[in-house]
């Protein structure tokens, strides 16, 4: 992380009890999503009801934290840091909304490969944003 | 099948679009009480003829009631539906239906706002509301208008080769048009290359390519047909109207299209017209992007051809088959209350009524459309399309 993007204040989400579940697998690092059983569908946001069956057995699931640039952008002015907002599209299938952190100056093209990062909200809560791949 | 019914249909006989596009001096409600004075006298009625009234979120207080106290109305109907900018497009149409079902006779819709004396803009966070269930999932991030639609251009141009000069040529157009519009708050004509030079806002969104915030506001009054008859105003009817709400789905993503593909749909088969019977569409343009998805979406020219389709010039009026947003639109003349729908069924009626500035105005317009989005095409929106014609 630049030390620009270290001096971003990022609000803290207000949770809801739908949504304490995944603010709580964050704090522990780990990137969890909704998955139907039902209908075999991932979802996000996280709902107890499935968007697209409309079932109610949904379960959590962890994500490996891997996924790709599904569209992105970086804002530029009228902010006092500047910022890439994107979807990440997660392995699972999932699509997600986020930052991107650690590319720079630039927004990284569609399909560019990341991973999560978790990053420390204003409130102290976490939230999933997501880096470059590191290759070994 | 529907000619009868159509027939029927309830008329947009006062339309009225301030002329301010700064006022820090007066009321948010003041302004509403302008327009609607502004549109009554349009129409040639009184506020004792009206007996429905629509408003949105702009209106200050709760739902209609604020509103209808201060302009002391007596409806009989009320309604505040709220779909951000889009918001004025469904009262018309809900404003319609609700007089051939004979719950009232003359519905006034109203909206204004002073976005530009309170500071207002496109790339500050929209005023949550913090119990809505994505909230927690997206303030975070920092999600404003215009990193929004910036995320949908991005994934239009990967999809479908979209370019930024093609972008561009969306905003040249609305300057083309705004030049002659007084009142536009940008009437200097812009090229392709002053678009790209300015500066970056969200990627791939230039300065140029976002609409402007204005102070001000507009006024639609509908009655029915048996009344419109007795004005002295041209006739304009709507014959066809759709809405739809659309959305991002996580699982399938849908970010290049838009929510117009069933408001759209739904008009035209309403209207018993195509797209290619339309000479003159108002398109809601809070940014270059707005505008190519919803022609898409409407069918003017097919999914991922938007580029080519406003390239060129083709939408100056007098240019091609089908003009756009010959008052300026968003990108160049007015946004009042950061909400575009209201103009965009005034400069409509302007042209049917042969009312356009004489150097925009479609020669014998017949049918004309207008098209509002309100929301965020990157996350969430409403679409609304009317379709009216001159009787």
């Amino acid at each position: 992380m630049s030390s620009q993007e270290a001096s971003r204040h990022i609000p803290a989400p207000l949770v809801n009890p739908e949504a304490q579940e995944f603010f709580s697998a964050a704090l522990e690092k780990r990137l969890i999503y909704k998955h139907c059983d039902t209908c075999d569908t991932p979802h996000h946001p996280p709902r107890s009801m499935c968007p697209h069956c409309h079932s109610c057995q949904t379960q959590w699931k962890v994500s490996t934290g891997k996924g790709m640039v599904f569209s992105a952008s970086m804002l530029r002015k009228g902010v006092p840091v500047p910022y890439c907002i994107a979807y990440v599209t997660l392995d699972e299938g999932v699509t997600m909304m986020s930052d991107l952190i650690g590319f720079g100056d630039v927004t990284p093209p569609v399909g560019t490969r990341v991973q999560v990062k978790f990053v420390t909200t204003d409130g102290g809560a976490q939230v999933p944003m997501f880096e470059p791949v590191q290759t070994l | 099948m529907n000619q009868i019914v159509n027939r029927a249909r309830a008329c947009i006989v006062g339309a009225y679009e301030h002329p301010t596009r700064h006022a820090p001096d007066k009321s948010v409600a003041q302004l509403h009480a302008e327009v609607a004075c502004g549109a009554l006298q349009d129409a040639g009625l009184n506020a004792a003829d009206i007996d429905g009234y629509f408003c949105a979120g702009d209106a200050p207080g709760l739902g209609p009631l604020s509103m209808v106290d201060y302009l002391g109305l007596k409806p009989r109907y009320v309604e505040s539906t709220d779909t951000g900018g889009s918001s004025y497009l469904i009262h018309v149409r809900h404003a319609a239906q609700a007089i051939e079902a004979g719950n009232c006779n003359v519905a006034l819709v109203t909206l204004a706002g002073r976005p530009r004396s309170e500071g207002s803009s496109g790339t500050q966070a929209r005023a949550y509301n913090l119990l809505a269930p994505e909230a927690p999932f997206e303030s975070p991030f920092g999600l404003v208008p215009i990193n929004s639609y910036a995320m949908a251009a991005q994934r239009h141009m990967h999809e479908f080769g979209t370019t930024a000069e093609q972008l561009a040529w969306i905003k040249v157009t609305a300057s083309h048009h705004a030049q002659h519009n007084p009142n536009a708050m940008l009437r200097n004509l812009v090229t392709v290359q002053e678009v790209l030079a300015s500066p970056l806002i969200a990627d791939p969104l230039h300065r140029m390519e976002c609409c402007v915030v204005s102070d001000g506001g507009g006024a639609v009054i509908l009655a029915r047909p048996e009344i419109a008859r007795t004005l002295k105003r041209p006739l304009v009817r709507l014959i066809g109207g759709g809405e739809s709400v659309g959305y991002i789905n996580s699982a399938r993503m849908e970010i290049t299209s838009s929510a117009a593909k069933q408001s759209g749909a739904a008009a035209f088969e309403q209207a018993g017209v195509r797209p290619s019977d339309i000479r003159y569409a108002s398109i809601y343009d809070s940014f270059t992007i707005t505008v190519l998805i919803q022609l898409e979406d409407l069918g003017f020219c097919a999914k991922g051809q938007g580029g080519r389709f406003v390239a060129d010039g083709k939408l100056i009026s007098g240019q091609g088959r089908l003009a756009i947003n010959t008052d300026g639109g968003g990108l160049c003349n007015n946004h009042p209350a950061n909400r575009g729908g209201m103009t965009k069924i005034i400069e409509a009626v302007r042209q049917l009524r042969g009312e356009a500035h004489p150097a925009v105005q479609i020669k014998d317009c017949a049918l004309a459309l207008a098209q509002g989005t309100g929301g965020m095409l990157g996350s969430r929106h409403a679409s609304a399309t009317l379709i009216m014609e001159r009787a």
